[in-house]
């Protein structure tokens, strides 16, 4: 069988899914993003952290439209006092965002020892973060709003408790990566991966917050 | 291990057995592990399918395991809520996506893996966990639940007072859903991670095979879906065990006991539970659509009539999927002009359903169609997905569906286009892949014989109950006999039940014929049916990596049959131009 | 020669086809003409709307399903490999944009015109003089209750419930507008008169059908939804439950009694009587 190069005939398929010679790896985002390469490229990582962003969003989305629903059948719901110390939990949450930017910009210029310790400073900062949260769930039993006294007092538990469980994976890849126990990924993706799912949980609280403190 | 060394090359292949086997990170032997589980799920519901339809006919029948032998009411609710959950969520929603799609997904993009294989294997064991926790409700105090697998509040919700199984029974079932979810989830971001970044050398998005796009979209509903559900499993635990009030309204008297709760709304978990639902039938069918396609353009020997719009209709059924959940509550007492808009919506996603069908049929026309076990199954697979569809086009109308809703006319319909569709997709693959999966051929003759026992067996089936939905014949009825106009459908009854009997019978060739011939079958050659992806340019059985280290490059579209020129009828996607033998 | 010795190109398969997709189609049409298993007859003006919904989508739908039908089974027939070439097409724009087109036409139509019927029921509310009857579902029995002759509702009081004393709904003794409540297990209407229903339920949901209304509606706890009707023609028509709510679902029945006008009124005297007792 007579092996040819491709002839006129056999352009034929030039069309959209013809023989065109192969795209490059990236070269309009669409040849075979991996390309050639035999391994598990590490973008992968940060395309996975991003998709399991938008489930997480879903998630959360679900709770607080079923918030808005059940808070606009009316009739039962009772506003409750927001604990203050969630305006501090706040706070603290905004600072380990910024303690975390302050770890990767060193870490891209190469200060190890100065990328550790904003690391460490926002890993501790997330779990003080924690710690006001349970707090602020004391404070609320003192005040007489358990779970099931009402709507809006079971939506702050349950919001509080999903983000709260979400944060808690977010200290474990903290301390994950500050340890560096990472197989396949390279340390600037452990790094990169961890600070977009941060920064998320950071801004999703936020929302979270104004939407109890204007909601309840 | 250091730090960040990064393994990129893992190719080889993890010794010991239960490495091998029960723990693997091999999407092959994951996505076997999720048929099994799929086969085994789906052999648990078609026992509980026979035995509703024989208490259906011979309502004084002995069945083994059952109370003195009699199928008694809540019996038979807990039966047919066993039997949906299994099929929606273990069957239809786990081979054909997380089975299939696990195996065949790497291999046709040229990726060596799943992008990430550890969370590969968490998401099999976690819905293995969730089978496990859904079969064991049926043997806690109470039985298994009879809400449905809808599982509607407030009858899911208030406990045990309003029924037998809605004890314990009924907080297994919404744990075995949201690990389901769970597992979902995990496999949803594995899909999309591995199709966005692991795509080969020159296999652009518009050279993917269909498989690979209909497993990509349903892995985005998937994503988007499944956390919806969860958040919804975890209002109604709550509901159920901490005395909120999520779904259960004041003043209730159930069974004589005034309850405790205020103010909340059984609709809301109607809205929570559809708009994952909805999404959950495409989650269903889109693979099998993409299968189909699959099927259908090798054994025409042609390519997939009109691709692109192949493409863009299953993102737009994708993308519509989410706005429809609404034309499942039409006579729930949700607002009337809302139900205006859902109906129009759902009118308006059968419009590139019908485009699909569309292209079928011109993937057919001029081909030169081989008559395989795989093709019969996908041309049954046409014929059934537009008698399914059409129907659709009754219930999509609030006006009509405020006749038929809950009748056995909605059976027929979501059996015809969901259940019996997609099961008639998993077939086709299984005949069409079999070879490669394990290097022998299926019996092709009993294939054949297993498919028009199948195929006129489920019309026979599902069609008459079109005729009881006319009739008014209500589901989920333990018994006809307490209302007059039903009791005189015994006969059809008594028909849809002999042939049901005898296509389950006709499964038992297909168990046969799968288990004999992993060990007994033809050997089958590298490519067995002259394909042009790239599941059939690797060697038999697929190496740990797939591809042994030397990846593919695509050079062309994923459907090159019959053309102009070229000697074979079929051109490989990974064959170089100039390899590429000319007619003549 | 078609015979060949693999039989993926056999004529058989393809015989097989056209034959059994020919039954269906024929089958279908003639039980859907014949209306063997058939809906009964419609008693209001709306179920007349809503049969006339019904026929024309049966006409489309029918149509496209023996085109398509048809057509799936002379392509596998003609198509089937008897040695040629496949015909190498990619796929045709042109037809693309017209099945498109036509589909979205014709479906959308359909659920345009399909909104008349659904308006009827749902967006005109009922005339000021209906009949008002409260209908509750409970596990597994419906009641009907009427107002009696002040044409008030008694209050319900959810802790009076107590089927053994005879009050399933929990009627407050110590509301006067409840004394002459009427509550019975099944549905008297009198015909030619608007009536309005008036769906709640006590326990969990329930559905509210009767065939020959052509309306099912769910009755949701912590809800009360009215719909509204006429009946025309006298008769007793079975009432069910459509909605899965226990392990009684299925014995959930009533009968709805449509009575002429004078008949209803003896009825209701004899009810009001028994009420004074």
């Amino acid at each position: 069988m007579p092996h040819l190069t491709a002839t006129d005939e056999l352009e034929i398929i030039g069309s959209s899914g013809g023989a065109k010679p192969p795209a490059g790896s990236g070269r309009d985002g669409d040849g075979g993003r991996r390309g050639g390469s035999s391994g598990i490229p590490q973008r992968v990582y940060v395309t996975g952290i991003t998709i399991a962003m938008g489930g997480i969003l879903m998630f959360f989305m679900a709770l607080v439209s079923a918030f808005i629903v059940r808070k606009g059948l009316g009739g039962d719901w009772l506003p409750f006092g927001m604990p203050r110390i969630l305006w501090l939990n706040t706070g603290i949450l905004l600072a380990s965002s910024g303690a975390l930017i302050q770890a990767r910009r060193l870490f891209k210029r190469g200060d190890s020892g100065g990328f550790r310790h904003w690391w460490a400073v926002t890993t501790v900062l997330g779990l003080l973060f924690l710690v006001g949260q349970l707090i602020a769930w004391r404070q609320m039993v003192a005040a007489g709003f358990y779970l099931a006294s009402n709507a809006s007092n079971s939506f702050f538990y349950v919001l509080t408790a999903a983000h709260g469980l979400h944060l808690l994976g977010g200290i474990a890849a903290l301390l994950f990566v500050g340890w560096g126990r990472l197989r396949k990924l390279t340390l600037a993706t452990g790094t990169e991966i961890v600070s977009y799912y941060w920064h998320f949980l950071d801004g999703l609280w936020v929302f979270l917050f104004l939407l109890l403190l204007l909601g309840r | 291990m250091s730090a960040h060394a990064g393994s990129i090359h893992h190719s080889e292949a993890p010794k010991g057995w239960i490495r091998h086997y029960i723990f693997s990170l091999d999407h092959k032997i994951i996505g076997t592990q999720y048929i099994l589980l799929g086969l085994s799920a789906v052999t648990i519901g078609v026992i509980l399918s026979l035995i509703v339809r024989l208490h259906l006919v011979w309502p004084n029948l002995h069945i083994w395991g059952f109370a003195n032998g009699i199928v008694s009411p809540e019996d038979y609710l807990r039966v047919i809520t066993m039997h949906g959950t299994l099929m929606v969520f273990f069957v239809l929603t786990t081979v054909p996506q997380s089975g299939f799609g696990n195996y065949f997904l790497p291999i046709q993009i040229g990726a060596p893996d799943m992008a990430f294989p550890t969370i590969n294997m968490l998401s099999f064991w976690t819905t293995f966990l969730a089978l496990i926790v859904l079969l064991a409700s049926a043997f806690v105090p109470g039985g298994a639940t009879i809400s449905g697998w809808t599982s509607y509040a407030p009858l899911s919700a208030v406990g045990e007072i309003a029924g037998p199984g809605l004890g314990l029974g009924q907080t297994l079932w919404v744990v075995s859903i949201a690990l389901f979810c769970g597992g979902s989830l995990m496999s949803a971001i594995n899909f999309l991670g591995t199709t966005i970044d692991l795509r080969t050398k020159g296999l652009s998005l518009m050279r993917m095979p269909l498989t690979v796009w209909g497993w990509f979209i349903t892995a985005c509903l998937a994503l988007l879906a499944f956390g919806v559900l969860l958040a919804a499993c975890i209002l109604l635990l709550l509901d159920r065990l901490a005395q909120t009030s999520f779904f259960i309204p004041a003043d209730l008297s159930v069974s004589g006991v005034v309850l405790h709760h205020a103010g909340g709304s059984p609709l809301l978990w109607q809205h929570l539970f559809w708009f994952f639902g909805h999404p959950e039938v495409y989650i269903a069918i889109l693979p099998a659509m993409g299968i189909i396609s699959h099927v259908l353009s090798t054994f025409s020997r042609k390519p997939v009539f009109g691709y692109k719009a192949m493409v863009y209709s299953l993102t737009a059924i994708g993308f519509l999927s989410f706005t429809v959940w609404g034309h499942h509550m039409f006579i729930s007492g949700m607002n009337p002009y809302s139900a205006l808009a859902f109906s129009i919506l759902t009118l308006v996603i059968g419009v590139p359903s019908a485009i699909k069908t569309f292209n079928w049929l011109g993937t057919l026309w001029g081909g030169r169609i081989h008559f395989t076990a795989a093709m019969l199954f996908a041309i049954g697979f046409v014929s059934l997905f537009v008698t399914g569809g059409l129907s659709g086009i009754f219930l999509a109308q609030p006006a009509l569906d405020l006749y038929l809703h809950d009748t056995s006319y909605v059976i027929g319909h979501f059996h015809l286009i969901m259940g019996v569709a997609a099961i008639f997709a998993m077939f086709a693959a299984s005949y069409y892949w079999f070879p490669k999966m394990f290097g022998h051929m299926m019996n092709e003759t009993l294939g054949k014989i297993h498919f028009w026992f199948t195929f006129i067996g489920v019309y026979c089936i599902f069609m008459p109950m079109h005729y009881l939905g006319y009739v008014g014949e209500a589901r989920r009825y333990a018994s006809t006999e307490s209302v007059n106009y039903m009791i005189a459908l015994h006969p059809v009854n008594m028909f849809i039940s002999f042939s049901a009997f005898v296509t389950m019978s006709a499964q038992l060739l297909f168990y046969f014929n799968f288990f004999w011939s992993i060990k007994h079958g033809k050997p089958a050659e590298r490519n067995p049916w002259h394909g042009t992806t790239l599941e059939w340019s690797v060697s038999t059985p697929v190496p740990h990596d797939n591809f042994a280290g030397d990846y593919p490059t695509v050079y062309r579209g994923p459907y090159e049959y019959s053309v102009p020129g070229a000697a074979d009828d079929f051109i490989p996607q990974h064959l170089a131009p100039e390899q590429v033998a000319k007619a003549g | 020669m078609l015979s060949r010795k693999s039989s993926t190109g056999s004529a058989v398969p393809a015989i097989l086809f056209a034959i059994v997709l020919l039954i269906l189609v024929a089958s279908t049409l003639y039980l859907h003409i014949a209306k063997t298993w058939w809906f009964p007859e419609a008693i209001t003006p709306v179920g007349h709307q809503i049969d006339q919904q019904f026929f024309a989508t049966f006409v489309v739908t029918g149509i496209v399903f023996v085109l398509a039908q048809i057509a799936l089974a002379w392509l596998v027939f003609r198509y089937r490999d008897q040695g040629r070439k496949a015909t190498f097409v990619r796929g045709h724009h042109g037809l693309e944009v017209l099945w498109t087109t036509a589909t979205l036409v014709v479906f959308v139509a359909l659920g345009v015109m399909a909104a008349h019927a659904w308006g009827e029921v749902h967006f005109g509310g009922p005339s000021p003089d209906a009949l008002q009857i409260e209908v509750t579902g409970l596990q597994f029995q419906w009641e009907f209750r009427y107002a009696g002759p002040d044409g008030k509702f008694g209050r319900i009081n959810v802790k009076d419930i107590d089927a053994s004393v005879g009050n399933p709904l929990g009627l407050d003794a110590s509301d006067p507008a409840g004394k002459d409540d009427i509550v019975v297990p099944d549905l008297y209407l009198p015909v030619d008169r608007p009536i309005e229903l008036m769906l709640r339920s006590q326990d969990v949901i329930h559905s509210f059908f009767v065939r020959e209304l052509r309306i099912k509606q769910d009755c949701v706890p912590g809800l009360i939804i009215p719909i509204h009707f006429e009946v025309n023609k006298t008769g007793d028509y079975e009432v069910t439950c459509n909605q899965l709510c226990g392990l009684g679902h299925y014995h959930m029945h009533a009968i709805m009694h449509a009575m002429s006008e004078a008949d209803f009124e003896q009825w209701e005297k004899k009810q009001e009587a028994q009420n004074a007792q």
